[in-house]
């Protein structure tokens, strides 16, 4: 029988070799866009991008940066904790070049294990310098407002909230939706952490604990509130604009709230993008990340359906969008928001 | 030798989980678990197992008695229709049904949403067992002055004991496991907050400690179930073949039971169903990628067959020595395989992920390592089929071609193999269909740029793109529905246990 069975198991590992090959050369259908344009770039290398921004914006930047540089860059998509706590965990061999986030507090926590090199001084200088840390190890490259939205039908304009502080005292019960489990929520948090502290910020989580209604991602929430099913929501900015340019069918009965006024509601998150001490391809790295913030990916990014703001200097932002300089945002350094601590924060409230 | 090898791997995941408890330090441990969020999570979990586990057993033993016991109309069609929910995999139906309406959200919802999914899983070894009943017993009952009701309750339903409850136990540890559909019903538990831990820390102490009492959970369902069953003797005593019972006679009820069992197929068939092709048609973001979409299906196509050909490879010696060379040694490797049922892929996910970052960094990522946790997952799938097949080849065809001047190769070439080979056939069939629609191990282990049906149906669903999620929807039920097919003919023998 021993015979018989290492036959077998011989012959059934020869047949999965094959199929995984196959199989391994079928996937990634995306990135392949590029690939007859650059025929004398076969020696080009291939990036690895570890990618937490929304698959399909990242999927037009890197098209277009594949198609002027012959550069190919394959994906890995996940969430900013996700994806920068695997970074962390695979260390110095991590297969990643460049890591893209939606939210800043999860390159910070990637940066403070000194697993970013430095981006080059001219990517650095093509965003006003408060979308960087002062260490350079990463760079932004978009940014996002936090939004409150609601439905008028369930809110009057008297009872809506001064400040997104206000939203843990009881009069909320039930009143308001969020997604704790996701990347943007969390780093909302971190601004309220980098703003009041850590005991207001414990007790702040407690009463929402308490009142909000928990969805699965920004464009639930917003759905919900369209619907009726809860009063209003904390989420970023573009969703709204996004659904209402598709249908408006998850938006048509919502209303944006900007806090302004330099309130934690307002926080401005910045999606930042860096380069891997550990890259085997660094100048290719390099030049992916300065095509981002750079005049072509702004561009590409401005004129997506995405709505998210780009910081570059000189970029301009959809029309449609409230300018960037009337949202009056707290000023906060980006390398002081926590990724970390804010999730153990909500692992202790029972978020998560 | 091998074998023990094949067991070891399938434990991976429970020495890993019991290892980083070990390893993070006792209290870190405790004040990780003992916090009011898992109480919370156990309280869902518990009363979702609960409220199904009663609502799948009496769907799936009213259904398999009308269609077994009376003369209902139309019941080989019902057969089929009444199975075919398998076929639609629990996350799309939930998803026909939230797409549709948000009403179904949280817990009244979940509870109906998953027993129309997985009511089948009762009704097939329920109707398998009513159909082989001797009429005898229920005669001597009727005899004796019991009512109809009375004999159902105290003659059939005792008889029925083992089927109903084998089949609660697999709905029981499907609902442990399941992930897709109770995230979009808003229904959190154990494999939920899970994967919620999971986007928000990769594989940190809080989510491995949480899988270890989902592990736990799964265990003690496993006991309680050994316990229940009892060491009752089911089969008929006494020489001769029981006779076909005699259907009982609907009449002026039938009109009701056809409305009742149309009516829950209309839940669990025509909903979703119906529900996807109005995604198809009228969805906004609808559009029919072909290149992605053959692109995905190939994927898909390509990781089910590595999966099923690796899992019955590595369960094939098993089950063999099991069966010919039966003993203490190999029943206990036989029942450690089992343990794949009770390990959900989100589980079995987080410690590959670990172990493979720290001991196997080459298969890190790559699909060698989810094809693995497949194998680990759906192994008990394989040996259930290889060992029933063998079971029914008599082990003296091969002394005879022994006698005859074979060697070994070439017995298992010319003899065994093609009297297992329907069997097998079942196996490949049942890890294959159980491969095409798996998400939780696939969204934590794929490979950088690897799509799949169900990872594409899920990124599209969770952003509320529900027209460009139809698709990816349609083409894992269109793969999924000839194997259902095959569960119809070949009944109770090749469930998955």
């Amino acid at each position: 029988m021993r015979i018989n069975g290492r036959v077998a198991s011989a012959a059934g590992v020869v047949a999965v070799m094959l199929a995984v090959a196959a199989c391994g050369s079928s996937s990634a259908p995306g990135t392949a866009s590029g690939t007859s344009a650059s025929a004398g770039a076969a020696a080009k290398p291939e990036l690895t991008l570890y990618n937490a921004q929304h698959e399909d914006l990242m999927q037009l930047m890197v098209d277009d940066f594949t198609k002027t540089t012959g550069i190919k860059v394959k994906m890995r998509s996940g969430e900013d904790p996700e994806l920068g706590a695997q970074l962390v965990q695979e260390g110095a061999k991590s297969p990643a070049d460049v890591f893209v986030t939606e939210n800043s507090p999860a390159m910070t926590n990637v940066a403070g294990k000194g697993l970013f090199a430095k981006v080059d001084d001219a990517t650095l200088a093509q965003v006003p310098a408060q979308f960087a840390p002062a260490d350079k190890d990463w760079v932004g490259f978009a940014a996002r407002s936090t939004v409150f939205v609601y439905n008028p039908a369930g809110l009057k304009a008297a009872d809506l909230p001064a400040s997104l502080m206000d939203l843990s005292q009881p009069k909320w019960k039930g009143k308001v939706g969020i997604s704790p489990g996701g990347a943007d929520f969390q780093a909302i948090v971190s601004a309220v952490l980098a703003l009041k502290g850590e005991a207001a910020t414990k007790a702040w989580l407690k009463g929402l604990k308490e009142n909000a209604k928990v969805y699965q991602g920004n464009s639930a929430v917003l759905k919900a509130v369209n619907a009726g099913e809860v009063a209003s929501g904390v989420i970023y900015h573009y969703y709204w604009f996004k659904d209402q340019g598709e249908s408006g069918a998850n938006s048509k009965n919502v209303t944006q709230m900007y806090f302004g006024n330099q309130d934690p509601g307002a926080f401005l998150s910045v999606s930042g993008a860096g380069v891997l001490k550990s890259s085997k391809h660094p100048a290719e790295a390099q030049q992916f990340v300065k095509y981002l913030n750079g005049p072509a990916g702004q561009k590409v990014l401005a004129d997506s359906k995405a709505m998210e703001y780009p910081i570059g200097n000189g970029a301009k932002a959809n029309p449609a969008l409230k300018p960037l300089s009337e949202l009056q945002p707290p000023t906060v350094a980006v390398a002081t928001l926590n990724g970390q601590k804010v999730v153990d924060m909500m692992t202790a409230v029972g978020f998560l | 030798m091998l074998s023990i090898l094949v067991v070891l791997v399938a434990l991976i995941p429970l020495f890993f989980v019991a290892g980083y408890a070990f390893s993070i330090g006792w209290g870190k441990a405790v004040t990780l678990i003992w916090r009011p969020r898992v109480g919370e999570l156990l309280r869902n979990t518990g009363l979702l197992v609960v409220g199904c586990v009663a609502l799948t057993a009496v769907l799936g033993t009213g259904a398999a008695w009308l269609v077994e016991r009376t003369t209902l109309p139309g019941r080989r069609l019902w057969n089929v229709l009444l199975v075919a929910p398998l076929a639609v995999p629990a996350f799309v139906n939930s998803f026909g049904w939230v797409s549709l309406t948000a009403k179904v959200e949280g817990y009244a919802g979940a509870v109906l949403i998953v027993s129309l999914s997985y009511y089948p899983l009762v009704y097939l070894p329920v109707a398998a067992i009513l159909r082989g009943l001797d009429p005898a017993l229920e005669e001597t009952a009727a005899s004796l002055g019991y009512g109809p009701l009375r004999t159902f309750a105290r003659v059939v339903l005792p008889q029925l004991r083992p089927a109903l409850l084998g089949g609660t136990l697999i709905v029981a540890l499907h609902i442990l496991a399941e992930f897709g559909a109770l995230q979009m019903l808003r229904f959190p538990t154990f494999t939920t907050a899970i994967y919620d831990l999971y986007r928000s820390s990769f594989n940190g102490p809080a989510a491995n400690m949480l899988a270890g009492v989902l592990l736990l959970s799964c265990m003690m369902l496993l006991t309680l179930e050994l316990r229940l069953r009892g060491h009752h003797r089911y089969s008929r005593l006494g020489r001769g073949s029981a006779r076909v019972i005699p259907r009982r006679r609907l009449g002026r009820t039938t009109a009701p039971c056809l409305l009742a069992v149309g009516a829950l197929t209309a839940l669990a068939l025509g909903v979703p169903l119906g529900s996807l092709v109005y995604w198809l048609v009228t969805g906004s973001s609808t559009d029919f990628p072909l290149r992605d979409l053959v692109a995905t299906t190939a994927t898909s196509l390509g990781l089910g067959v590595a999966g099923a050909v690796l899992t019955m490879t590595l369960a094939f010696p098993i089950a063999w020595l099991c069966v010919r060379r039966r003993g203490r040694l190999t029943i206990l490797l036989e029942r450690s395989t089992y343990f794949g049922n009770a390990v959900p892929g989100i589980v079995v996910a987080l410690a590959l992920v670990t172990v493979a970052i720290r001991f196997a960094p080459a298969i890190y990522q790559t699909a060698v390592l989810l094809v693995f946790a497949y194998a680990i997952m759906f192994l008990p799938r394989a040996m259930v089929s290889i060992r029933a097949a063998l079971d029914q080849a008599p082990p003296v065809l091969d002394d005879v071609s022994h006698a005859l001047g074979s060697g070994p190769l070439e017995t298992l070439r010319r003899v065994t193999l093609p009297l297992i080979a329907p069997g097998l056939g079942a196996g490949t069939a049942l890890v294959f269909l159980a491969v095409v629609t798996e998400l939780t191990a696939t969204l934590l282990l794929a490979p950088i740029g690897t799509r799949t049906l169900a990872t594409q149906f899920w990124s599209n669903s969770s952003s509320i793109a529900y027209g460009a999620a139809a698709p990816y929807a349609a083409l894992m039920v269109i793969l999924s529905a000839p194997v259902t097919l095959l569960l119809t003919r070949n009944r109770w023998r090749s469930m998955p246990v």
